[in-house]
């Protein structure tokens, strides 16, 4: 029987898709992505109601959402990430159920344990053959990866791929196979390309965040885990870049030769991996077209899943492995809470992500961000809500100075000696109360709009709704 | 003293201001003249007075460059800026040492009103037009505040008809005639600034050609060429290697009683004693020594006060 449709609405008909159902998308295709949107407006099109989206992340391009919740085609959203324009209308009241944020680590465990059932997995595929063999590195909308998807393709009841290259030989080169799909739709077009990578991604020029960068890269070193067979991650933010720049060259010059590099995958890591500053990326998910063509070509750049990437299991994860991930945050606490799943005011506008499964697994999880943010201080007596536990958290590196965890005296031993600046985070907090002042903020006491669950499903925080 | 870089920070930018704070600069300009439009001369007045009554810029040396004195705005700088006790203040657009007298008299004034020890608030004449470098030499005399004389060589050139080039010989002469004006007055030289914020390599060069001709810093208006700048200014470590063999071999001598001493087939004369005391002043300063090399350097000294 074959699996193909050339429309996208006959086969939503033929599946019959029930009232309540509960529905899945990857992000990787990022703010180039048009398939959630399609998908929802054909379902609301089929008069379908009070279906529960799961999507691994919302971008600002799925502001389309914010219609078809108020109509009650959406009653409920599960993600890892939400971006502002959707976090703005949450922040309103939109949906009656609280947003679930789990980390990219919780998701797949959640799927794959039924304890958040996918029915229907949408899987935008850059290429797809007739027997459904997905791939994300070939193709007009090709995004790399797909590891975010594997998840939905073994756990879903009903698995459709979605594909703009729909090629008619077998594909040699796939990510996900096709005894995990059940049907393939063609699409004119899955992504605009130009939301689906960057171009490339710069490392910043702003000062400030390349001396903080400078310091955080003096921290690895003094840790003394920069050495053969060193592991790392770090985000695509400027700062974190520049620090992987810097530890590239550190890195050549001592002639350091690291194991893997991992997470979201940047030109900067390809380069370092081109270099023999790795011997293997593995790759959830690709940041930019060097990336791309990385993962395409170079058999030492692994795509790994989600599961495999941060899925806290008894066998372990990648993450469990690694020795140091360089993270970002809103706000932290006097105890190394970290934000980042709302702005200063509350709202939404980000979300774990891997924050918290690389924090936890990472052997030194260090913060890099500057202390003063469009005049506010990151460090605040009370956060907004907790997306990773300052156990995990290990120093906080700023421009005025490293805080290390109390707990960590090993850390802070290695640091002193090696002549860092070192501060307490409530140092820290006073020199920035000393700039900006002490911000009056307007802790939210609404009804909850969202609930952080940790990355083993256990319940971390809650977002209210402002007054 | 520690003064190879001046960073340039806009008096009127909150954000860069308090960046200075964090900056590896070992001085500030904090700018009222070029980087503020005359209607906001007040406002950026009082957001530097609040910055130094507020922001800790640590070791760093806060330099202001006022108005020019044929404006309506630099007395009204020096009344805000003076009691908070900067550095040293930047007066732009020198041109000879009489144009300097009414900003002298305003200083002793204010320093005297303020029970501010007098002269201790220096001066780094910014030298940018062909009148003020033609009188480098009378204007590096003019007053003991004198801290270093500055050129400034964008308006220069613009001022002489001449273009701006990465090579810079439109401005050899005025750098040298700058150099020379300063070191005849015993006083300190600082270079212009470079103005490819990203061009590295070429601030690079620039830097030293401007230390190979006598420069004892360079002012910068990006932080991206501060690290550059210090690589540069500050002496290798061959450099130092090489002064403390000289003060050595030196020291050998006297304790000898030789009345002269060589190094390597090569009489030690006074300069390159001079030399070497320098190298060494500046190592120290910026903490290159051992504790065996500054503590022989610090007995050197001694001795040489002593006698």
């Amino acid at each position: 029987m074959s699996k193909l449709y050339t429309d996208l609405g006959k086969l939503i008909a033929h599946l019959d898709i029930p009232n309540g159902s509960r529905i899945s998308f990857h992000h990787h295709l990022r703010n180039g992505d048009y398939v959630l949107n399609a998908v929802m407006a054909e379902l609301a099109k089929q008069g379908k109601r009070d279906l529960t989206i799961n999507a691994s992340a919302f971008f600002d391009c799925h502001e389309p959402l914010i219609e078809l919740i108020e109509k009650g085609v959406v009653s409920g959203l599960e993600c890892n990430y939400m971006s502002a324009k959707l976090g703005a209308a949450i922040g309103l009241g939109i949906l009656e159920k609280p947003v679930i944020f789990r980390t990219h680590g919780g998701r797949p465990k959640a799927i794959l344990d039924a304890v958040t059932p996918i029915d229907f997995a949408f899987i935008a595929a850059p290429t797809a053959d007739y027997q459904g063999n997905l791939s994300g590195k070939y193709g007009p909308s090709a995004c790399g990866s797909l590891g975010y998807a594997f998840p939905d393709a073994r756990a879903a009841k009903t698995v459709i791929a979605l594909s703009d290259n729909l090629i008619d030989e077998a594909l040699a080169d796939y990510s996900i196979p096709g005894c995990e799909v059940d049907y393939v739709v063609s699409l004119e077009q899955i992504g605009n390309p130009q939301g689906i990578v960057s171009g490339t991604t710069q490392v910043t020029r702003d000062p400030i965040g390349l001396l903080m960068a400078q310091l955080a890269v003096k921290t690895i070193q003094a840790s003394g885990l920069l050495k053969d067979g060193f592991s790392f991650q770090t985000g695509a933010g400027g700062a974190s870049l520049a620090s992987a720049k810097y530890l590239h060259e550190l890195m050549l010059e001592q002639g350091i030769k690291g194991s893997f590099g991992l997470g979201g995958i940047t030109s900067y890591l390809v380069k370092m991996l081109e270099d023999g500053c790795f011997e293997t990326l593995y790759d959830v998910q690709c940041f930019d077209l060097a990336a791309v063509e990385s993962i395409r070509n170079n058999p030492q750049h692994r795509e790994v899943s989600a599961m495999h990437y941060a899925a806290p299991s008894k066998q372990g994860a990648l993450v469990d492995h690694l020795d140091l991930v360089i993270l970002g945050a809103t706000e932290i606490d006097r105890n190394f809470n970290v934000n980042v799943h709302t702005n200063s005011q509350g709202q939404i506008m980000g979300g774990s992500g891997g924050h918290s499964d690389t924090a936890a697994g990472a052997k030194l999880a260090m913060i890099i961000a500057p202390l003063i943010r469009a005049r506010m201080p990151l460090i605040l007596p009370e956060i907004q809500c907790v997306s990773t536990p300052g156990e995990s958290i290990d120093c906080v590196v700023t421009q005025y100075g490293i805080a290390v965890n109390p707990a960590r005296s090993e850390l802070k031993a290695r640091l002193e000696d090696a002549g860092l600046p070192l501060k307490s985070i409530s140092e820290l907090e006073q020199i920035a109360t000393k700039i900006s002042g002490r911000p009056q903020i307007q802790k939210a006491s609404g009804r909850v709009i969202a609930e952080i669950l940790y990355r083993d499903g256990s319940r971390l925080s809650e977002i209210r709704q402002k007054a | 003293m520690k003064l190879r870089s001046l960073l340039f920070l806009p008096g009127n930018s909150p954000g860069m201001l308090l960046n200075g704070t964090v900056l590896e600069a070992d001085a500030l300009i904090l700018d009222l003249e070029d980087a503020v439009a005359p209607e906001q001369k007040d406002a950026a007045r009082k957001l530097l007075v609040e910055a130094m009554r507020s922001l800790d810029f640590g070791e760093r040396k806060v330099v202001i460059r006022i108005n020019a004195c044929d404006t309506e705005f630099w007395e009204a700088d020096l009344e805000a800026l003076v009691p908070l006790r900067p550095f040293a203040i930047m007066p732009p657009k020198v041109s000879s040492a009489d144009y300097l007298q009414p900003l002298l008299e305003r200083l002793d004034e204010l320093e005297n009103r303020h029970q501010i020890p007098l002269g201790s608030i220096q001066l780094i004449p910014l030298l940018e037009t062909a009148a003020g470098v033609a009188s480098a030499r009378e204007i590096a005399l003019s007053s003991a505040r004198n801290l270093a004389l500055f050129l400034g060589a964008e308006d220069y050139t613009a001022d002489i008809g001449a273009s701006r080039t990465q090579g810079g010989a439109e401005i050899f002469l005025a750098r040298s005639q700058i150099v020379l004006a300063a070191k005849s007055a015993g006083i300190g030289a600082i270079d212009t600034p470079f103005t490819d914020a990203q061009d590295l390599a070429g601030l690079k060069a620039d830097a030293e050609l401007a230390k190979s001709l006598g420069f004892t810093a360079k002012a910068s208006i990006s932080p991206h060429h501060l690290a550059g700048i210090h690589e540069v200014f500050s002496p290798k470590s061959e450099e130092i290697s090489y002064a403390l063999e000289v003060l050595e071999c030196l020291d050998r001598g006297i304790k000898a009683g030789q009345g002269a001493v060589s190094l390597r087939g090569k009489m030690i004369d006074k300069p390159i004693e001079l030399r070497a005391l320098r190298t060494l002043s500046m190592a120290s300063d910026l903490g290159l020594l051992d504790a065996g090399q500054s503590k022989f350097f610090d007995e050197y000294q001694n001795e040489q006060l002593r006698s």
